[in-house]
């Protein structure tokens, strides 16, 4: 379960949000919504430990997370903005040490099966520089695959996917919730995963606002 | 954990190995910079001699800095950085495993084609394998101290030369005792104090540098 | 009682209750400067007697050894308020630790600069590779770097906590930078000169340093509370205090 209490971002001299309380439980999905610089990706990297809130806290089955560390990060998989993935190193270079970095070593078998599922056959050996962004955004996504991890942290996961690619997505992403995961992402277009109980915060100038 | 720890090691080496051009600048820059003193300050062998240990640790240095600017800047920009700091593992393991990455490709060279540059100023045999010995116990204490300094200026505009400053002056101790141990033997003295200094500088680094370095890194990325 | 005391501490550390305080203490500790600066000059010149060695030119000193101390003193008071700062996420600390760089950094240059000058009559040169002249050079770089990375980094609040970490850092280095160099100093052996203590001084020379380095410090942290201010306003601009201040600033004007 996470909860965050009264949490606040300033950027700069900038308040970005302020006053974000929410509850994610087992089973749950949470779009996390708002304008373009109303804080959304603040948000996902103060979830991850990566930004300290200016007040508030976030809390993880009723500890707190700064404590926690590396016990939290063990249930945690973020996929960020950025991909995350080396240019000279192979899809199935970067799949296999992403994952060994969140705590789930992989075989290449369990690698190459996981890239071919996600639309990459026939380019797991080529060096990722040559890939485009879509599919360097594959790579990266190839993870929730392979992971075991319990809370799943997405920054804009469906940018730059196909339809195909999507509609995976969201299969995959309802799986998760019905079998007990908690998935928590923003994104721009109206996809909806259908699964279970979802929550919508919208991130805006008056604060967030759960509903 | 050893598991992530030879992950890192292999990432790094793995992609120093397939762009080459850390290991290659930061070695030319090395064999320059020593090239130039001469054309400086004269091809006399006793002036040569006398200013060799001394150059040679400056240009170590210097090399050494260069190569801290890329350290982790390519990883802070396509996002690896992001990933190391919500691993499962500490972040110190995986910072620590990186620093002694670093030095392979950049410090370790530098100790391999240290004797031929020694030779080349005109020092004799025992000076040479000192000085050797000096840069392969000093090169570890620069890349650990200069982690720091490149942590704290990932993603600072101007942050190449922000660095310099900020992490040569605290170089100053192994330069001295790394030039002074050649000078000594040099001088027929006794080395032992100085080696054993610079080892305990190294063992002391070793312990508080991978702290600093990953404190330095939350709070860039922050 | 203690409890009172205790809320009035931790009261005036917010940075809204130091604001006006360290309006009202910041030219009482200037004017106290003055003074003491004032009195511990005309000593300095008038009272303490002609050395025997040196002449006059010893009395650069008055200047020198006080702005010495102080650059060291205030390295180690900006360290401890850094990692204060760092430690306990005290907003207050971390201003104060920015605000004292600038006139350590000063007093470092006035204690090397006045050094050379002295240095030029007594010894014959402005400039020897003296193990604390050495020193003293490497500190004004420590201020220099802390000043460099807390002006390049954008995000006061990131800039404050690493450049508190560098303070850190430099904090455990200088006494190994400080032994290396002596050591370095003493294996080199063989300059003519080196920096020695003043001789058996007299009184009115001890009470002139001692006056002078009081003058400093209060100078220090006149200086420091008045920096100290403007900081807190560019910092906490978006609280509503400041505003407050700014409009009624405003209105007056």
């Amino acid at each position: 379960m996470l909860e965050t209490a009264r949490l606040q971002c300033i950027r700069g001299d900038r308040v970005l949000f302020s006053d974000v309380s929410f509850t994610l439980k087992e089973n749950e999905l949470m779009y996390l919504k708002g304008i373009n610089g109303s804080g959304k990706t603040s948000l996902l990297r103060m979830l991850c430990g990566l930004v300290s809130p200016a007040e508030g806290e976030i809390s993880w089955c009723g500890e707190n997370v700064r404590k926690l560390k590396e016990e939290y990060f063990r249930e945690l998989l973020y996929i960020g903005h950025l991909p995350g993935i080396k240019a000279e190193l192979t899809p199935i270079e970067n799949l296999r040490i992403s994952c060994a970095m969140s705590g789930s070593l992989i075989t290449e078998d369990q690698a190459w099966n996981a890239l071919d599922k996600i639309g990459l056959r026939g380019r797991e050996d080529l060096p990722s520089k040559v890939l485009s962004q879509g599919q360097k955004r594959r790579v990266a996504l190839a993870r929730i695959l392979l992971t075991d991890a319990k809370l799943w942290i997405l920054d804009e996961p469906f940018t730059a996917l196909d339809v195909d690619a999507v509609a995976m997505l969201q299969a995959v992403l309802a799986e998760h919730v019905q079998r007990g995961g908690m998935v928590l992402l923003t994104t721009h277009q109206e996809f909806e995963v259908a699964t279970g109980i979802t929550h919508t915060l919208v991130l805006g100038k008056a604060g967030g606002q759960a509903c | 954990m050893l598991a992530m720890i030879r992950w890192v090691l292999w990432r790094e080496l793995t992609v120093a190995m397939r762009t080459k051009s850390e290991v290659l600048t930061t070695l030319f820059f090395f064999v320059i910079v020593i090239t130039l003193f001469p054309l400086g300050v004269g091809p006399e062998t006793e002036t040569l001699e006398l200013i060799g240990p001394g150059i040679l640790w400056v240009a170590a240095l210097l090399a050494s800095m260069l190569s801290l600017t890329r350290m982790f800047s390519e990883d802070y920009q396509d996002g690896t950085l992001e990933q190391m700091l919500v691993a499962s593992q500490p972040l110190v393991i995986i910072v620590a495993s990186k620093i002694f990455a670093h030095w392979m490709v950049s410090g370790l060279p530098l100790v391999i084609i240290s004797p031929l540059l020694s030779l080349q100023l005109g020092l004799d045999m025992e000076s040479t394998l000192i000085l050797m010995l000096t840069l392969l116990i000093g090169t570890p204490i620069l890349s650990l101290i200069g982690a720091v300094g490149a942590g704290l200026t990932l993603g600072v505009r101007g942050g190449g030369v922000l660095l310099s400053l900020l992490v040569l002056p605290l170089y100053i101790p192994v330069l001295i005792f790394g030039a002074g141990a050649v000078e000594a033997v040099r001088a027929g003295l006794e080395v032992e104090a100085h080696l054993s200094l610079l080892g305990a500088f190294l063992v002391l680094a070793m312990v508080l540098a991978p702290w600093g370095t990953a404190a330095s890194l939350r709070i860039s990325l922050d | 009682m203690q409890m009172l005391t205790k809320a009035f501490w931790l009261q005036l550390s917010t940075p809204k209750a130091f604001y006006p305080v360290a309006g009202t203490l910041a030219p009482c500790f200037m004017m106290l400067a003055v003074i003491l600066c004032v009195i511990g000059l005309y000593i300095g010149f008038f009272v303490a007697p002609v050395d025997y060695q040196q002449g006059n030119s010893y009395r650069i000193m008055f200047i020198h050894v006080p702005a010495a101390w102080m650059g060291m003193f205030i390295y180690l008071v900006m360290c401890a308020y850094a990692t204060i700062g760092l430690i306990w996420n005290t907003r207050l600390s971390s201003m104060m630790a920015s605000a004292l760089a600038p006139t350590g950094a000063l007093f470092t240059f006035i204690a090397l600069w006045s050094g050379a000058f002295w240095g030029k009559p007594t010894w014959g040169t402005y400039w020897v590779w003296d193990a604390r002249l050495t020193s003293f050079l490497i500190l004004l770089f420590l201020y220099i770097g802390y000043m460099s990375l807390q002006a390049a980094i954008d995000d006061q609040q990131k800039a404050a906590k690493a450049s508190a970490l560098l303070a850190l850092v430099g904090v455990v280095n200088i006494p190994i930078i400080y032994f290396s160099v002596k050591w370095w100093n003493t294996l080199h052996q063989g300059m003519s000169v080196t920096v020695t203590d003043a001789p058996t001084m007299a009184p009115s020379m001890a009470w002139s340093m001692f006056i002078m380095a009081f003058a400093f410090w209060m100078y220090a942290i006149g200086i420091a509370l008045m920096r100290v201010r403007t900081i807190i306003l560019e910092r906490e601009r978006h609280a509503a205090w400041v505003q407050d201040l700014g409009n009624k600033g405003a209105n007056h004007g």
